[in-house]
């Protein structure tokens, strides 16, 4: 393959079965793998669709400055993008994240501004939205309400899934911005009438909860409800257990987050083989394990790596 | 049905500090309603009149009970129910 930028080479990642955590020959397990992307996670996807539809418009010119809220991984692929299109990013993160991501934002020449650790990414969403207030004159892409988030996989990764498994009946993803879920689910749901989304939330620590009122909370704006079937909730232990499996039994060395879609797709491979179907059930590798290394997700007891991540915002 | 009831941080005001409750009845409403008994206010800081609060999120055995049943989702002795404020990634 061979593209004219790194910025052309976003997308067309392979679609891998695991012949290995596949429960039984009719009910099949495939793991998209979204870490082959440039800086190595699925949100190269909607951070390149948003600067390119910002720049269709005329809101972005070279020198300009990018406002982001992240808890890291698309803060990352913006940083990256800007840097060859010549914009300046601020990504607003949460401090309780991966030394790993800032090392990254800052390589890539992002600015950071560190929002309170309670409260997580809501936190972050606050905070930039107050500075995009107090600076007009930056261009915050809002991942979270912006509809070239899940366009890019509307476009992207569910055509790429339904061409490579054309059998799909799930599709398993993470819920952070909604976007994937949202981009690739209703794609599929369009074209391939029957198939299943199923979405799995990470679920944190208390700290990143925050201690504010429940009417507080935060929805994205690209959420739709009607394109899941099924929303998995699932803590840090079961993902480090998968994750550790995933990279057991198939040689995928992936992040936490991946662990939790993986502990989904299994949920919905028991149901089907209790209903006595078939499934091919499709999920996303959201990124590697490279920036969670120093979480010590990989090694020691399963217990001790769990609890390592309480009050961190692991996916 | 005996089921337990994870408290958010932000609601253990209500639980004297509890983490966890213990709620009965035969379907989520009805749990919640009986730990109201004892815990004034609880119900309505989970619901309104259409149903869930809107950034609220319940689970029932870590699933998401607006892709169940909702509020009138059936529960069962030792099910756990989760409750969590909504909140953002990426």
């Amino acid at each position: 393959m061979r593209f004219g930028s790194l910025l052309r080479s976003v997308g067309n990642t392979p679609l891998v079965g695991l012949p290995h955590l596949s429960p039984t020959p009719d009910v099949r397990l495939w793991a998209k793998l979204e870490d082959r992307n440039p800086t190595g996670s699925v949100k190269d996807r909607p951070a390149l669709a948003m600067i390119e539809q910002a720049e269709s418009r005329g809101d972005l010119e070279p020198g300009d400055t990018i406002l982001e809220p992240t808890s890291g991984n698309t803060g990352i692929s913006l940083a990256m993008a800007a840097k060859l299109k010549g914009y300046h990013l601020v990504a607003v993160m949460p401090e309780n994240t991966s030394r790993e991501r800032t090392e990254l934002l800052t390589m890539w020449g992002a600015q950071i501004i560190y929002s309170s650790p309670v409260g997580g990414s809501n936190e972050a969403v606050r905070l930039a939205k107050e500075l995009a207030a107090q600076r007009p004159h930056w261009v915050m892409l809002y991942q979270y309400g912006n509809y070239a988030n899940s366009r890019s996989h509307y476009e992207g990764t569910g055509p790429e899934l339904l061409a490579d498994l054309p059998e799909i009946t799930h599709f398993v993803a993470g819920l952070g911005t909604t976007g994937t879920l949202m981009g690739a689910g209703r794609y599929l749901k369009e074209h391939k009438p029957g198939v299943r989304i199923v979405a799995a939330e990470p679920r944190y620590g208390e700290l990143v909860y925050g201690l504010r009122n429940l009417d507080e909370g935060f929805v994205p704006e690209l959420y739709d409800p009607d394109v899941l079937d099924s929303r998995v909730s699932v803590g840090p232990g079961d993902a480090i257990r998968r994750t550790r499996e995933l990279l057991e039994g198939e040689g995928i060395f992936a992040g936490i987050s991946t662990g939790a879609i993986l502990h989904a797709a299994l949920i919905v491979a028991r149901r089907a083989i209790r209903a006595g179907e078939s499934a091919d059930i499709a999920f996303i590798v959201c990124d590697g394990g490279w920036k969670y290394l120093s979480t010590g997700a990989y090694t020691g007891t399963v217990e001790a790596a769990a609890e390592a991540l309480e009050g961190q915002v692991w996916a | 049905m005996a089921v337990t009831v994870e408290v958010p941080t932000v609601l253990r005001g209500l639980t004297e500090g509890q983490r966890e409750v213990e709620g009965r009845g035969a379907d989520l409403a009805a749990v919640i309603a009986d730990i109201d008994v004892r815990h004034c206010g609880f119900s309505q800081r989970i619901t309104d009149q259409a149903g869930l609060r809107k950034f609220v999120n319940v689970y029932l055995n870590d699933e998401d009970v607006r892709f169940l049943d909702g509020l009138r989702t059936s529960v069962a002795d030792g099910d756990v129910v989760t409750i969590l404020p909504a909140v953002a990634g990426g």
